[in-house]
């Protein structure tokens, strides 16, 4: 068969298996004892096992079916969970990771994973004293209406929960015809048709054997459900070559009866007890009243949502040029409809922005997985809060933003939190902390790492930065706290030479606040010493659409970012001073250059006629800044960002253009260009 | 035999440029433009004209005269641009004017001869003669070659 139109969904859904099985892993090692939280690793497991298997990745599906033993050992109680036994499994995992990430890189998605297949072997026979009942070879069919088949203790406790919550449990009994051909894909049929209405728990025989038609004309499935008898039965004959379907309610009383029918029958070991690929879920508490929200989101890939975007902003563009002629023309009736297009394409334009919105989630589920390893690297024992995970940004900085991300929490970790030993004689818990949290304010998107290690060293930053020439002693004593740790953030702050001696923090700093002001943003660090350290990066929402500043430059517009910007000025020729042929100018107590961007941009060749009154621009980079100065000031607008093509790279101090409402096209300054 | 025919056919656009006729391949041209407005892009070579707005996508635009080397003029009804649409981006080339389109026979082809006008050679791939008139055939790659970091500052 060829897979290959379904590789990209496929990595798609194996990354979010891996994530969830990494996400309730670490969930799991918390609470040891929450068989719930098995049952989900289980079943991103047991998806995973089929997806790859179709797929033909049968390394993947064989490591799977081994962890898949594992935790249907745990869920069965035949397992204790312990730390080694998350450890292997975290291993797998992660070779998981490898595996998919090589397919996705074009490669065939095999590794040799035997030790890890034989080490969870062991764990799994090893340590189980009982051996497991396997399921019998020929499947046997229970035929009767009555509550005759078991349930074990998991499927148990589900179905008296479901009880409690007013929902019914059936038990449907579905025969299909004796000329039946595709018997799977009626099965198929009918399970799909049971998943849309509730949730299965249960069916006789396995999933599995229903699969590889490894039955005769019946099968039974247990499920939970809000919809009556009748319903059921009619939707599932509709499915064409099923003879008949009986659905049964399960009672409280029909299901005590049946667990002492079955405790009777203990002792007989032809019954089958154990279906050890029961698709259980464990869902109805997240939403009840509802049936499961199956299809109900459609993967569209990125580029079809920019060629969206693309079609939309000409729409408005022409929008704004409807405006002006209809306000020109004063006639009533065009008025009025184009009011009602701008205000249908001022939704529209939400709706848009909103569909490129994904929650950071995306980004920070790795990092769980992440800090646990490298805390047990580090011998440190550090606990990560995540804060605000569903906080949405554009999908285009979510991308950008996971790599500064990491490297700060690698910081936070490696120089931040002390060794327990350390935290003990501190008189703090052994346990560091290490905060991440995600809030909107704004237009902005703010991420803060906080943490309660150990600071950032006054003394010590200070040194380093004088020994490697970033600032002068002189200016040293005059830095305030905050300037002092922000310091480590500066390119050639961090060298060679080992930094977690000098600074306790800051190794390759500067280029997360690179990454992050290439996005338009801004990082800053308050840090207190022996307290610990908050590191703030504050982004915009998307970075398609920004704020900028319009000026006017020789006749033509030019957008300066507002996130560059500090404020405006009007400044007299007498404010101007001479300094090293370098026109500079004071502003708040700083001195600061002034550059007049005609010049910058060498748009005249007459030599400028200075006025009396200047507009000038304060923008700055990190913490330098300079003034530039402008012909006039237009206004503040919110513009959708475009690139200048291939054909154009490395223009200078151009970031890109914008295509104005009367249609022109006019370029984005880069301010950080302008400052050294 | 129309397959043959074909083959040997191959439709060119013809332009204008300092009272020559040259011809580029219709299948790299997006669409023909009048002028519009401009917007110059500072510290960019002298024949980048600036970018224009193509329905929404900014595309810079050159000045072929200029690419050339040959004495500038104003723009005026005749002018138009040319937009091009290469593998890695599409580029506006600004023409004394266009308003042909025809059949070239491959066999009209020939290599250049060592001296045409004043163009450059190495932005020439051929001449080609139909019925009294010459055809210069762009090398377009080379006309559009992306400027160096070095020439831009």
């Amino acid at each position: 068969m060829d897979t290959n139109q379904y590789l990209e969904m496929f990595l798609d859904e194996s990354r979010e298996h891996l994530q969830s099985c990494n996400q309730y892993l670490l969930e799991l090692e918390n609470n040891p004892d929450d068989l719930t939280i098995v049952n989900e690793i289980f079943r991103a497991a047991h998806t995973l096992k089929g997806m790859s298997a179709t797929m033909g990745y049968t390394d993947i599906a064989d490591l799977t079916h081994v962890m898949e033993n594992v935790l249907d050992a745990i869920r069965n109680a035949k397992l204790q969970v312990t730390a080694e036994m998350l450890d292997v499994v975290f291993e797998a995992v992660s070779d998981l990771e490898e595996m998919v990430q090589d397919i996705e890189a074009g490669g065939t998605g095999k590794k040799d994973v035997t030790a890890l297949v034989q080490q969870l072997t062991r764990i799994e026979s090893g340590e189980s004293i009982i051996s497991r009942s396997e399921v019998a070879a020929t499947s046997i069919v229970e035929k009767s209406e009555a509550t005759t088949l078991h349930y074990d203790e998991f499927e148990t406790t589900v179905i008296t929960q479901s009880f409690d919550q007013g929902y019914h449990v059936f038990e449907v009994h579905v025969t299909l015809r004796e000329d039946c051909l595709l018997k799977a894909a009626r099965v198929f049929m009918v399970f799909e048709i049971l998943e849309n209405s509730g949730d299965i728990i249960k069916s006789v025989p396995s999933v599995e054997k229903l699969e590889e038609e490894a039955f005769d004309q019946e099968f039974t499935v247990v499920m939970i459900t809000n919809e009556e008898t009748e319903e059921l039965q009619s939707k599932i004959m509709k499915v064409s070559e099923v003879d008949s379907v009986h659905v049964t309610e399960i009672s409280k009383q029909s299901l005590e009866d049946g667990k002492r029918h079955q405790e009777e029958e203990i002792a007989r070991p032809t019954i089958e007890t154990k279906q050890p690929s029961t698709v259980a879920k464990q869902n109805e508490k997240k939403r009840p009243n509802q049936t499961p929200a199956t299809n109900r989101t459609i993967r569209v890939n990125i580029e079809r949502l920019d060629v969206l975007m693309n079609l939309f902003e000409e729409l408005v563009i022409d929008r704004g040029r409807l405006q002006s002629i209809s306000t020109e023309l004063h006639h009533p009736e065009l008025t009025e409809t184009v009011e009602r297009i701008t205000r249908v394409s001022g939704d529209l334009q939400n709706i848009i922005l909103n569909m490129r919105m994904i929650p950071v989630e995306t980004v920070f589920n790795r990092f769980p997985t992440m800090v646990r390893q490298l805390a047990r690297e580090l011998n440190k024992k550090v606990k990560l809060e995540i804060i605000g995970a569903e906080t949405e940004l554009d999908r285009t900085v979510i991308d950008e933003i996971g790599d500064p991300l990491v490297h700060l929490i690698r910081n936070a970790l490696d120089h931040g939190i002390e060794s327990p030993e350390e935290r003990v004689a501190n008189g703090k818990p052994e346990e560091g902390i290490v905060k991440l949290s995600a809030y909107h304010s704004g237009n902005n998107v703010f991420i803060e790492l906080e943490d309660d290690g150990a600071g950032v060293n006054r003394e010590r930053v200070l040194a380093k930065a004088v020994t490697n020439g970033i600032i002068t002693e002189e200016d040293a004593a005059t830095l305030s706290d905050k300037q002092v740790a922000e310091l480590i953030l500066a390119s050639g702050f961090s060298t060679a030479e080992k930094v977690s001696d000098v600074s306790g923090r800051g190794v390759g700093l500067d280029v997360v606040r690179n990454t992050i002001e290439s996005l338009g943003g801004h990082i800053t660090i308050e840090s207190t010493e022996g307290q610990g350290s908050l590191f703030q990066v504050q982004l915009p929402l998307t970075l398609s659409i920004i704020s900028v500043m319009l000026v006017e430059l020789d006749n033509e517009v030019y957008a300066i970012p507002l996130s560059s910007i500090i404020e405006t000025a009007i400044i007299h020729q007498s404010d101007v001073m001479n300094a090293h042929s370098q026109r500079v100018i004071d502003f708040r107590g700083n001195i600061i250059p002034l550059l007049d961007l005609k010049e910058v941009f060498e748009l005249t060749e007459e030599q400028a006629v200075d006025e009396d009154y200047q507009s000038v621009v304060i923008i700055r980079k990190g913490d330098k800044l300079a003034a530039l100065k402008v012909d006039s000031f237009i206004g503040q607008q919110e513009i959708v960002l475009k690139g200048l093509g291939n054909y154009l790279t490395n223009v200078f101090a151009i970031s890109g253009a914008t295509i104005l409402g009367d249609g022109k096209v006019a370029l984005i300054v880069d301010c950080n260009a302008l400052i050294k | 035999m129309t397959e043959i025919a074909q083959q040997e056919l191959t439709k060119v656009i013809i332009f204008e440029l300092m009272d020559k006729e040259y011809a580029i391949e219709i299948d790299v041209v997006q669409g023909i433009e009048r002028v519009m407005s401009i917007t110059r892009v500072p510290k960019t070579p002298s024949y980048v004209k600036g970018v224009i707005n193509l329905r929404g996508v900014v595309t810079p635009t050159i000045d072929l005269r200029e690419r050339f080397l040959l004495e500038p003029k104003e723009m005026d009804d005749r002018t138009r641009i040319i937009i091009v649409s290469l593998e890695d981006y599409d580029v506006g080339l600004i023409v004394d004017g266009a308003n042909d389109v025809i059949d070239l026979p491959l066999s009209a082809i020939e290599p250049q001869p060592q001296v045409v006008g004043s163009v450059a050679s190495e932005f020439i791939s051929g001449v080609a003669k139909v019925e009294e008139r010459l055809f210069v055939l762009l090398e377009l790659t080379k006309v559009l070659e992306p400027i160096k970091r070095a020439e831009v500052t």
